[in-house]
């Protein structure tokens, strides 16, 4: 029922440092995730766009010094597509998403540590059922533990590389069109800009 | 300069380079990417095997997990979710952003104050979110960061429908005129 010691303090420091940047990065708000699907407020693109950069080059680095592998969930298409669906939904009206409202209990917002509870209830709800929602989940294809380079028989470099012009041209886009690096502030959100 | 603790907010940039570094740690260290929804999954199937006995057998999920090598425990991905929390908690204590908001002034000006209103809804759309990602097998970490750095397609895909379904939710709740208050 446990794992060893050592991987239960890797997994506690990770999830310090992880939490710690999600209530920096001001992602841990109502009115930050909110604004975003507002397309209004562009805080949350631009952190999961310079983490998915960032990350992409470390870890196919590690991958090719064989010092990680890659874990890749299945595209069971009714399982993704559906699931998404139902997390769109949920998440524009709650305001967080799953490591977000943990982040905001941190933070101190009530209405985060109720989300919480309704996500266990969530959670609790899939395992119940899980039988039943098998062919849900299977019915509209597996396309099985694929990458983009694999489908497309390509280098994941070249994706990669995509990836980092895609991002450097945009922040060079935004600096360029005058709205700082910070992005557009409104009325509502809290959070002082230090 | 300012010591970089004590401030409320950095750079998203800043934060989002920290967190690809971050997963380059949870990669070399672990060998696993960084996502949350498992350890709720496993929290629940934990809890319903200690109150419902025979549940394995009468539940193929028990066996579908094992046979994945995912049965549920308190792992790593447990841990991480503590961590989650007291990272927030450090950080929103050393620059003085904690708050007790109960509604936020968001939500406040289209649906009222009402604490109860927002309460019930908080609840039930997470508990949806939560159900969608397990469906999917993973949220905005494990696949919209942790799956889609790793160019899996399962996760591009989840993230492009969950983002657009979620984009077209707000904007019929909030509409133009709510959009003018973020």
């Amino acid at each position: 029922m446990f794992e060893s010691p050592d991987k239960l303090v890797l997994g506690f420091l990770t999830g310090v440092i992880f939490g710690f940047l999600l209530q920096k990065g001001r992602v841990a708000k109502f009115e930050v995730i909110v604004g975003q699907f507002l397309l209004r407020d562009w805080t949350v693109v631009k952190t999961m766009g310079t983490a998915v950069v960032v990350g992409a080059i470390g870890v196919y680095a590690l991958v090719a010094a064989d010092a990680a592998s890659l874990h890749i969930k299945p595209a069971l298409l009714g399982g993704v597509l559906i699931g998404a669906v139902c997390f769109g939904v949920g998440m524009a009206i709650f305001g967080y998403c799953p490591g977000t409202s943990v982040a905001g209990c941190g933070e101190g917002r009530r209405d985060a540590m109720v989300g919480v509870a309704g996500m266990l209830a969530g959670a609790a709800v899939f395992v119940a059922v899980y039988p039943v929602l098998q062919p849900l989940i299977n019915g509209l294809g597996d396309w099985g533990k694929v990458t983009l380079p694999e489908i497309t028989q390509t280098s994941p470099w070249l994706w990669i590389g995509g990836l980092v012009l895609i991002g450097v041209g945009s922040f060079i886009a935004e600096r360029l069109s005058g709205h700082g690096p910070q992005g557009r502030r409104g009325s509502l959100t809290t959070g002082a800009h230090a | 300069m300012a010591n970089p603790f004590v401030q409320k907010s950095w750079s998203p940039y800043i934060v989002g380079g920290l967190i690809g570094v971050l997963s380059w740690f949870a990669f070399a260290t672990a060998d696993k990417p960084i996502g949350i929804t498992t350890a709720f999954e496993h929290t629940a199937a934990l809890t319903e095997k200690a109150a419902v006995p025979g549940i394995e057998q009468k539940n193929e999920y028990f066996a579908a997990r094992q046979a994945e090598g995912n049965s549920p425990k308190i792992g790593w991905e447990w841990m991480l979710v503590v961590g989650v929390f007291f990272g927030a908690l450090l950080s929103a204590g050393l620059s003085g952003d904690r708050t007790q908001l109960w509604v936020p002034p968001l939500w406040a000006n289209r649906f009222g104050p009402s604490k109860a209103k927002r309460l019930t809804a908080a609840f039930l759309s997470a508990a949806l979110m939560m159900f969608g990602a397990r469906l999917a097998q993973g949220c905005t970490s494990g696949h919209g960061i942790s799956g889609t750095l790793q160019l899996a397609v399962s996760s591009w895909m989840f993230i492009s429908v969950a983002f657009g379904v979620a984009i077209a939710t707000a904007l019929l709740m909030y509409g133009r005129q709510g959009a003018e208050h973020v």
